[in-house]
């Protein structure tokens, strides 16, 4: 137990941290508040990885431990304490936000370097990681939705880092607006659970879940659900996600991929037992929420060219994957396909941040091609994530989305082929566009210039790939002018000062180590055997509800499945090297797919006609009609005021004459009262 | 954990000094002081005003050190007779719901006086001021009705001053409006303050008919016994005596708020309990029936919802708020619209719970029209002022929503929330202070990428930008979060609503700060300069509050607790009111062993469990009645 004792320390370093470099981070300076942050990391990884050795030494029913700091809000019978909670769960969640933000907040010293507010850059990278080790530790709703809201507001922060670029800061507000919405339920889940048990700390409401009448159970796993979706970026919240990676690229892997996107997964799993209770249109709502969002953006990552862009759809499409294994009831391989997810993930957005670094700052794919000769760590690397995440075995994607498939198809009483053929025809689409990414960035032909004034034959062949039409290209090149800034770009050809260049080691090294982490971590939950889940005999305390598969999903069945999985993936690899290597065929990037299927810009179009003049009429309903009655009544009074002036005419006879007539008024009315 | 020693530090009662009549007088005497300084001595006003200001403000911290947070009476309670044939009296005293509030004013004005010094005749604004402190202390601290309205009326002086003498171009236009439509509300309560106090003595009357004929007859038997020359039985003397200073007592008209309320709930009671006729009208012993409660509870309460301001009331505090100078801005929202709120508290619920029960709704619904309302007009202003300003509408819509739930969350949210309010809508008007200083102007199209050149400025406007948005961590998320779960209990449908407040504070305020300080500075600007070491330690005390009232809001909450309680618990007892257990009893489930029921379960089967669960225990059936709501 003494080890478990020092969860305290987990959060507690990043914060340190983060105070640290808000009083002496301008001092400290490059790289060292660089440094002084990756340790505190460090550190929390290294505690982390104390207390699990020591939640691995409990027996299995007692691991489950609650740490109290201090009451945080008591009222009445309500008590909110600042306290943790360890379990499978929650440690298995902090081994890897602590030990992938170790390796991003390493990578940030290189790609940060240079940067006039670097410091600051850490300080916030602290202070996120402090409020997602808070999200996944918290042992009640509350401090859960601390770090909920906290993650949200270092996202705000992160995103607009560059803030002198408008659309940088706009992406920044409209996440953290966005992540509102879902917020919302997440309150709203909270005071159901406090109206209705009296109490919101975990080991209470999922203890005391099964006394919860259907409709609250109902109403509290739902809204918590509406969190989920805007956090996980789920249909129909997910649009703030693809302008996140307006943020540096670091932020995006960290934040936007491996780390708090998966925050809303991590909260139905966390509270699978009131999900259980719940009305039983609830499981099915969920994984078609997740399997709708999976298939919508691997169809929109098809069309995309900047290299981000790609990645962004991908994540949203890979939690879509998530959202269904939880709505099956299939929360290890939730889990599990989170942490993959996390690794090849991650290590694909350093990549992507690798290539545009070394690119210097270009991030449209149609500019790039062949790069593997100048950058073959970064190459070697960004490939393992692409075998990762198109499913080829062994690779770790492989394992994690083959076991949701198999459980969206056979999980008892939940599961059926409708899902699994959403998910399939997504895995084809993601091995597609993933291999057209590695294709035209590591691949082919080289679309850019280096140092030369020959602008003529490179641009022909650019717009082979970019046949669609000169308003993507113009789009492109506003797009570039932007982000390049000093750097001139002329017509469709990027030209480069200086070849593209593999990064220094800070950033190479944490490429090695995720690649290696992408490559074998399916190894956490191997299907061969029963012996082999070691995911699932860990998380199983923290997850009694997890779904069985039926007796259809025989080993045969099993094994067929697989093959399946495996020869979509081949086939959407296989299209993709037909177009983009073979150019056998023109390629298939229809432009309503790269405008997201006009989705946001119809919200934006919305928010900002008919929106904007909604809430204008109200303010100026407040101006003239609210405000105008008042001034109205205060001018009533003051011409009422000025016409009686007159009256008062200093004069005895007309007062008298006033009085008299008067009396006799009076006189009337008390004669018309007499009764006769 | 224990709370901090020096706010734990116990035993108000045996403070002899009289503190609130100090803290009242200090400022007040002050005002005087500074009045008489000669006008060639200027350099020393400043001073002068600080020093009366801060002993007023260390008056009201020791109070806080002192006092007694088990006790949910009233503390530090001084006591003298005023106008004796009226029953009037200078009474004052707190209890844990006015006493953050008088911290608050306490230490907001010496450091308003710290920040911001005025342009122009610093003599009568340091006056006013100082007068207006003393005026919101006593406003505060008053348990006398009369002497509540005065400072009630007092207040209104010197920030129409301030507004008139001190703001910007269109300052007379604001500070009449602001003027006349609180004279309007106040002067609805001045009739009900006299209806209350000559209802209750003709109450006090009624009940007193059996004395009174008692003492007749009593006077009647002395007299005939006189008359017959016998001695009078000294023991018929003293009974004469008794009833005669009962039935004198009956007589006498009093504005005393705890006596008032006591007798009220004294009656109240008994009708819950149904020792009275339950058609108060049919009682010729209560005159303070349902009809008089009624209509003198919305004469107190007109005067505080323009004070608030509620929607549709509100329109004076834009226009105020706008052309105040920036310690009007910062005073007037800081301290003064709580004087709405604590008086919907004080004389709302406390005076008059059935009526208070009765008009709840109406109430509810004003509070969540002004938090909806109020963030939409205020996402589309263009003046940072004004943006500020329909923000306070729709916080003080939140308090409104807290106090009228009447929980123990609800409404300790509110209280807890006025004070945050304080904190930090005080703080993002220095803030806009000084961004004039700086920029001579509040149009947000006129600033662009302030965050380049003035980053510490920056960085403290986005902490308090964040604690009015209510992030979790930070002051603001508490208060908002016990007013809305505390809200749930008892009218979940308004808490539903008015939790979607909070996506809104967030859009009005991001868009607002992505429009000052995001972005790049205009070709012309030479560049905002960053904040100054002086005005960053001025604000320094309130980053340290809005950081420590988010973290570790214990210390308040426990010392608002008993009064808060005792309030609600006066409502139950007068009214057919209920608090919900939920709110009080804590985790009400059961919990099941969830490694038993684990591996031949699934989502499907365990319903039917669930209902063997409900069977067998009893608490299980008491959370079944209170999901039924939905």
């Amino acid at each position: 137990m003494e080890t478990l004792e020092l969860v305290w320390l987990v959060p507690a370093l990043p914060l340190l941290g983060f105070l640290a470099l808000l009083v002496f981070g301008r001092k400290l300076g490059e790289p060292q508040a660089g440094m002084l942050a990756t340790a505190m990391i460090g550190g929390s990884f290294l505690a982390t990885v104390a207390v699990f050795i020591g939640l691995v030494g409990e027996p299995e029913e007692s691991r489950s431990f609650t740490q109290t700091l201090f009451e945080w809000i008591p009222v009445g019978g309500w008590q909110v304490d600042v306290g943790f909670l360890v379990d499978p769960l929650s440690i298995t969640m902090c081994l890897f936000v602590t030990g992938v933000g170790t390796l991003i907040h390493l990578y940030s010293i290189g790609y940060m370097h240079g940067d006039p507010h670097f410091s600051k850059f850490f300080l916030y990278l602290n202070l996120f990681v402090f409020s997602m080790l808070m999200l996944v530790l918290g042992n009640n709703l509350l401090i859960t939705f601390l770090g909920w809201e906290g993650v949200g507001a270092c996202s705000y922060f992160l995103i607009s880092f560059w803030f002198t670029d408008p659309e940088k800061a706009s992406a920044g507000k409209k996440a953290f607006v966005t992540n509102r919405i879902g917020d919302w339920g997440f309150m709203v889940a909270i005071f159901a659970s406090f109206a209705a048990l009296g109490s919101i700390t975990y080991t209470e409401i999922l203890g005391g879940a099964g006394s919860l009448p259907e409709t609250t159970a109902t109403l509290i796993a739902m809204c918590l659900f509406v969190g989920a979706i805007g956090k996980s970026a789920q249909f129909p919240l997910f649009v703030w996600l693809p302008d996140a990676m307006a943020g540096p690229t670091p932020v995006s892997a960290l934040i936007h991929a491996a780390t708090m996107v998966t925050s809303g997964v991590y909260l139905l799993t966390r509270v699978n037992p009131i999900i259980a209770e719940a009305a039983s249109w609830v499981q099915p709502v969920i994984a078609w929420t997740g399997a709708f969002t999976a298939l919508f953006a691997a169809t929109i990552a098809v069309s995309q060219r900047d290299i981000k862009k790609v990645l962004a759809y991908s994540t949203v499409s890979q939690l879509g994957y998530m959202m269904l294994a939880v709505g099956v009831g299939a929360y290890v391989p939730a889990v599990f396909h989170m942490i993959t997810h996390a690794f090849f993930k991650a290590l694909l957005f350093l990549g992507s941040g690798s290539v545009i670094h070394g690119m210097h700052e270009e991030q449209d794919m149609r500019r790039m091609g062949n790069l593997r000769k100048y950058m073959p760590i970064t190459a070697g690397t960004f490939i393992i994530g692409w075998l990762a995440i198109a499913g080829v075995p062994p690779f770790s994607g492989f394992f994690s989305k083959d076991e949701i498939l198999l459980y969206a198809a056979h999980a008892e009483g939940t599961g059926n082929w409708a899902l699994y053929a959403v998910g399939l025809v997504t895995a084809l689409l993601t091995a597609f566009y993933m291999s057209r990414q590695v294709f035209m960035v590591f691949f082919g032909d080289e679309r850019f210039e280096v140092e030369s004034g020959d602008h003529a034959d490179t641009a022909e062949e650019t717009s082979d790939d970019a046949a669609e039409g000169a308003e993507a290209e113009a789009e492109a090149d506003v797009d570039a002018t932007a982000d390049a800034g000093a750097e001139p770009v002329e017509a469709d050809t990027l030209v480069l000062h200086g070849e593209p260049h593999e990064s220094p080691w800070t950033m190479w090294v944490p490429l090695a180590v995720l690649a290696v982490a992408a490559a074998i971590g399916g190894a956490i939950q191997l299907p061969f055997a029963k012996d082999l889940h070691f995911l699932e005999d860990w998380l199983h305390p923290s997850i009694p509800n997890e779904v069985h598969l039926t007796s259809a999903a025989t080993t045969g069945m099993k094994v067929g499945l697989a093959v399946l999985a495996v020869v979509a993936g081949a086939i959407g690899i296989g299209i993709a090297y037909a177009i983009y290597i073979r150019k056998q065929r023109e390629p298939i990037e229809p432009e309503i797919l790269a405008e997201g299927w006009k989705y946001d810009s119809s919200i934006s179009a919305f928010m900002g006609g008919p929106g904007r003049k909604g809430f204008e009429a109200t303010a100026t309903f407040d101006k003239t009609v609210v405000d105008g009655a008042v001034n109205g009544v205060a001018g009533l009074v003051k011409r009422t005021g000025e016409g009686l002036r007159g009256s008062q005419t200093g004069f005895v006879r007309s007062y008298a004459l006033g009085i008299a007539g008067g009396a006799v008024l009076l006189l009337a009315y008390f004669i018309a009262q007499v009764t006769f | 954990m224990h709370a901090l020693p020096l706010l734990a530090a116990e035993g108000g009662a045996v403070v002899r000094f009289p503190l609130l009549t100090a803290a009242v007088l200090v400022p007040l005497i002050g005002a005087i002081v500074v009045a008489l300084i000669p006008k060639r001595r200027t350099e020393i006003l400043r001073l002068v005003a600080l020093l009366f200001s801060g002993t007023a403000g260390a008056f009201t911290v020791w109070m806080l050190a002192a006092f007694d947070r088990h006790d949910s009476g009233m503390q530090f309670e001084s006591v003298h007779t005023w106008i004796e044939e009226f029953g009037i009296q200078w009474h004052l005293g707190v209890d844990g719901i006015s006493l953050f509030l008088v911290v608050l004013t306490g230490v907001l004005f010496p450091l308003t006086l710290v920040a911001v010094t005025p342009k122009k005749d610093p003599k009568p604004y340091y006056a006013w001021l100082l007068l207006l402190e003393a005026g919101c202390i006593g406003a505060f601290t008053s348990l006398d009705l009369f002497l509540f309205f005065i400072f009630f009326e007092i207040v209104l002086v010197p920030m129409y001053f301030l507004i008139g003498g001190w703001g910007y171009g269109q300052r007379v236009y604001a500070a009449l409006k602001f003027f006349l439509y609180t004279m309007f509300g106040s002067a609805l309560m001045l009739v009900g303050i006299l209806a209350l106090a000559f209802v209750d003595r003709d109450t006090k009357v009624d009940q007193s008919a059996v004395a009174r004929q008692q003492l007749a007859q009593l006077e009647q038997t002395v007299q005939s016994q006189l008359g017959a020359g016998l001695q009078v039985d000294p023991a018929l003397l003293d009974e004469v005596e008794i009833l005669a200073a009962e039935v004198e007592a009956s007589e006498q008209i009093t504005f005393d708020v705890v006596e008032l309320a006591d007798n009220r709930a004294e009656l109240l009671e008994a009708q819950q309990n149904g020792d009275l006729p339950t058609d108060p009208n049919a009682n010729s012993w209560n005159p303070l029936h349902w009809g008089a409660a009624k209509w003198i509870f919305l004469a107190f309460a007109m005067a505080f919802a323009v004070k608030v301001p509620l929607v549709p009331l509100h329109t004076w505090l834009p226009d105020a708020h706008t052309q105040a100078p920036t310690a009007g801005s910062v005073l007037l929202a800081g301290v003064m619209l709580k004087l709405g709120t604590y008086g919907f508290l004080r004389f709302g619920l406390y005076l008059f719970p059935d009526a208070s029960h009765f008009f709840a709704p109406v109430f509810l619904t004003l509070g969540v029209v002004g938090i909806l309302y109020g963030a939409i007009v205020a996402t589309m202003q263009k003046d940072l002022k004004r943006l500020v300003a329909y923000s306070s509408v729709a916080h003080l819509g939140f308090i409104a929503l807290g106090t009228f739930a009447l929980t123990t969350q609800a409404i300790e949210g509110g209280i807890l929330q006025m004070v945050n309010h304080g904190i930090s809508t005080g703080a993002l008007f220095l803030l806009l202070g000084m961004i004039y200083e700086r920029r001579h102007t509040y149009e947000i199209a006129t600033m662009s990428g302030m965050q380049k050149t003035a980053p510490v400025l920056a960085g403290v406007f986005t902490l308090v930008m964040l604690s009015s948005i209510g992030l979790p961590g930070l002051n603001g998320f508490v208060g908002e979060f016990l007013i809305l779960a505390g809200a749930y209990l008892t009218a979940k449908w308004w808490a539903v609503v008015a939790a979607a407040g909070v996506i809104l504070a967030a859009l009005y305020l991001l868009w607002a700060y992505q429009r000052v300080f995001h972005g790049t500075p205009a070709d012309d600007d030479p560049g905002t300069p960053d904040m100054k070491l002086g005005e960053f330690v001025v604000m320094i005390p309130l980053i340290g509050l809005i950081v420590f009232m988010g973290v570790y809001p214990k210390p308040v909450l426990e010392r608002i607790e008993p009064a808060v309680s005792a309030l609600v618990e006066r409502i139950e007892n007068t009214t057919d009111f209920t608090e919900p257990d939920a709110a009080t009893s804590g985790f009400s489930g059961t919990v099941v062993d969830s490694h038993g029921a684990d591996d031949d379960d699934h989502a499907d089967e365990s319903h039917a469990e669930d209902d063997g669960h409900a069977e067998d225990d009893g608490h299980a059936e008491d959370t079944d009645d209170h999901g039924e709501g939905e």
